[in-house]
């Protein structure tokens, strides 16, 4: 019988020709911590015994959870964080530096084949390039930093066909909204997602990245696309490394295929407290706003910065509202720059914030107050995400959080946006 | 292994932002502290309503969201004896593997908050004492009994230098 995506890539890694639900221990190529998780993956190192990592030139520790450090708690680990990777050589990217899930792609350490994991659940990202990558805890990822390697169970696969092209103001992060609405939290859960078709084709590789991203969202452990001109021009600008793309088998077996026409798509919300609890824009327009947020590893990418300055050029956002824009990595922030980009966000009234994932998680950079609702661009809207329990969240397309803080309210971005750029 | 307490239940798709909140878990590596905290937002007395070797029964998903390995930590050091659910996510699963709290999948319909169960992992059956019901349990996979019945994943660890499962040769 034919292979899946990822199939293929653990039978590679585990040297044995390997299908669903059988278990594989595979080599691992790329392994990524991040200062929520490493401290603990720092110390279950030690406890097991290690004394090498097992090859630091594959092995990224990152500190942009909490960066710069909002107090002692926080500074601590991250004292932690920098001995460690000094004593064993592996590369830490500090404060400002960025986002994990920009960070890992933009090393040109993963692409088409690739198997990562990651101690952060949207570790699932890199799936856009074709690779095989996906969260674990802070205990697995000590025991691959050991061995390289790590155990899995081989995942049945869920096939997205995406047929048509999304409409003017519609985008990636609308798309997966969608689709994770459909299915819901937990239709994915201990399966591989692979999205296909035109409108996957079309995306640019910072949409595929978007939709990729939040695959765990419906409870996948990966989200893989197939590789094609886009994903080798990105990768060219970060490395010249050669990779062996991986495409799924005519035959390969799914669990399910879905197959959506998405060139009706209207914008997409996903409303308070939960992911899948998504609905059209239209039905929410109106609902007032008093924070919005342009950034993380979801649509934190110059593409996403692009939209919202568009909108919001020659514009101010709405006096009751705060726009934090936080760029997911610095060569970001500087093409940004350089393309006037951030001037226009900054001119519009938006407070720029360092590159990392602070509002998304709730540790710094904009908690909001009791009873307040936010817009924003993140992954998750879970009650308390953002460090107050008291707060409601919306998820949306960086398009649609820019329309709305324009206003003050939830905003169809199509009153803004005719064509997309 | 044999659990024995009473249960405490929530609803479907408790996520790891629930269990631990991000406010707290990523200042410190005190599970003691974190404990305190745990399930806080959807119960803010709950740590006080434990008593040792109580159970968390939940529907489907428990455990989605973030990868954070302290929200498995924060339930054990809060004294809960085992997480029950429907179905668990998939992080969330091996973490509590891995750091030794006994995760069941079974069918969580059939008891209700306050119920005392009785759990025996190895005969893979609940037994409901208050309703005086039986209730069988979905078995782990062999990797998993194998991590657990070495003590975690850095027990497994420092026992064999790295991943030792029979079946894999």
């Amino acid at each position: 019988m034919g292979q899946t995506i990822i199939e293929k890539i653990l039978s590679a890694h585990s040297n044995k020709h390997v299908q669903a639900n059988e278990i594989v221990v595979a080599d691992v190529d790329f392994i990524m911590g991040q200062d929520g998780t490493s401290p603990l993956a720092i110390r279950a190192f030690q406890e097991m015994g290690g004394s090498d990592v097992f090859d630091p030139n594959r092995v990224a520790l990152v500190i942009d959870h909490s960066a710069p450090s909002p107090n002692e708690g926080v500074s601590a680990l991250h004292k932690l964080m920098r001995e460690f990777a000094r004593a064993k050589g592996v590369r830490l990217y500090d404060i400002g530096e960025g986002v994990c899930h920009q960070l890992v792609p933009e090393s040109g350490m993963v692409g088409p084949g690739s198997l990562v994991i990651g101690a952060d659940s949207h570790t699932c990202t890199y799936g856009a390039l074709n690779a095989f990558s996906t969260g674990v805890g802070s205990t697995d990822l000590a025991g691959g930093l050991i061995s390289g390697k790590m155990w899995f169970k081989v995942p049945e696969t869920i096939k997205f066909v995406c047929h048509g092209r999304l409409p003017a103001g519609v985008y990636a992060k609308d798309l997966i909204l969608y689709l994770i609405g459909d299915v819901t939290a937990d239709g994915a859960t201990y399966m591989a997602a692979e999205y296909t078709g035109e409108a996957i084709a079309a995306l640019s590789m910072e949409g595929r990245f978007t939709v990729a991203n939040m695959a765990v969202e419906m409870g996948a452990k990966a989200g893989l696309m197939e590789a094609d001109e886009k994903t080798f021009a990105w990768l060219a600008r970060y490395t010249d490394r050669k990779f062996s793309p991986v495409v799924p088998d005519a035959d390969a077996h799914y669990a399910l295929v879905k197959e959506y026409d998405v060139s009706k798509l209207e914008p997409q919300v996903a409303k308070p407290h939960r992911v899948d609890n998504v609905c059209p824009v239209t039905d929410v327009v109106g609902t007032p706003v008093q924070q919005a947020v342009i950034g993380t590893c979801t649509n934190g990418r110059l593409e996403d910065l692009a939209v919202a300055a568009k909108i919001l050029a020659g514009r101010k956002v709405h006096p009751d509202v705060r726009l934090i824009v936080a760029p997911a990595s610095r060569r970001i922030y500087l093409e940004a720059i350089d393309l006037g980009v951030l001037q226009e966000l900054i001119k519009a009234g938006a407070a720029v914030v360092t590159p990392g994932c602070g509002p998304c998680v709730g540790t710094h950079n904009g908690i909001p107050s009791d009873g307040e609702n936010v817009i924003s661009t993140a992954n998750r809207n879970f009650k308390g995400r953002m460090g107050n329990s008291n707060a409601n969240i919306y998820l949306a397309s960086p398009a649609t959080v820019a329309a709305s803080a324009l206003t003050g309210k939830i905003t169809d971005p199509r009153e803004y946006i005719k064509e997309n750029i | 292994m044999e659990l024995q307490g009473k249960a405490h239940k929530f609803g479907n798709d408790v996520n790891t932002d629930y269990i631990i909140s991000g406010k707290y878990k990523f200042k410190t590596l005190d599970m003691q502290e974190l404990a305190k905290h745990v399930m806080e937002d959807l119960d803010p007395n709950f740590y006080q309503k434990i008593n040792r070797g109580d159970f968390i029964v939940a529907g489907t998903n428990f455990g989605c969201g973030s990868s954070r390995e302290q929200a498995p930590l924060a339930i054990k050091h809060a004294n809960i004896g085992a997480v029950l659910a429907k179905s668990f996510a998939r992080i969330f699963y091996r973490n509590a593997i891995n750091t030794g709290l006994p995760v069941v999948e079974c069918n969580t319909d059939l008891i209700d908050s306050g119920d005392e169960l009785h759990v025996d992992l190895a005969e893979g059956v609940i037994k409901n004492k208050t309703k005086g019901t039986e209730i069988p349990i979905k078995p782990l996979p062999q990797v998993m009994i194998k991590i657990l019945n070495d003590g975690g994943l850095a027990s497994h660890f420092k026992k064999y230098g790295g991943f030792n499962f029979d079946q894999e040769g």
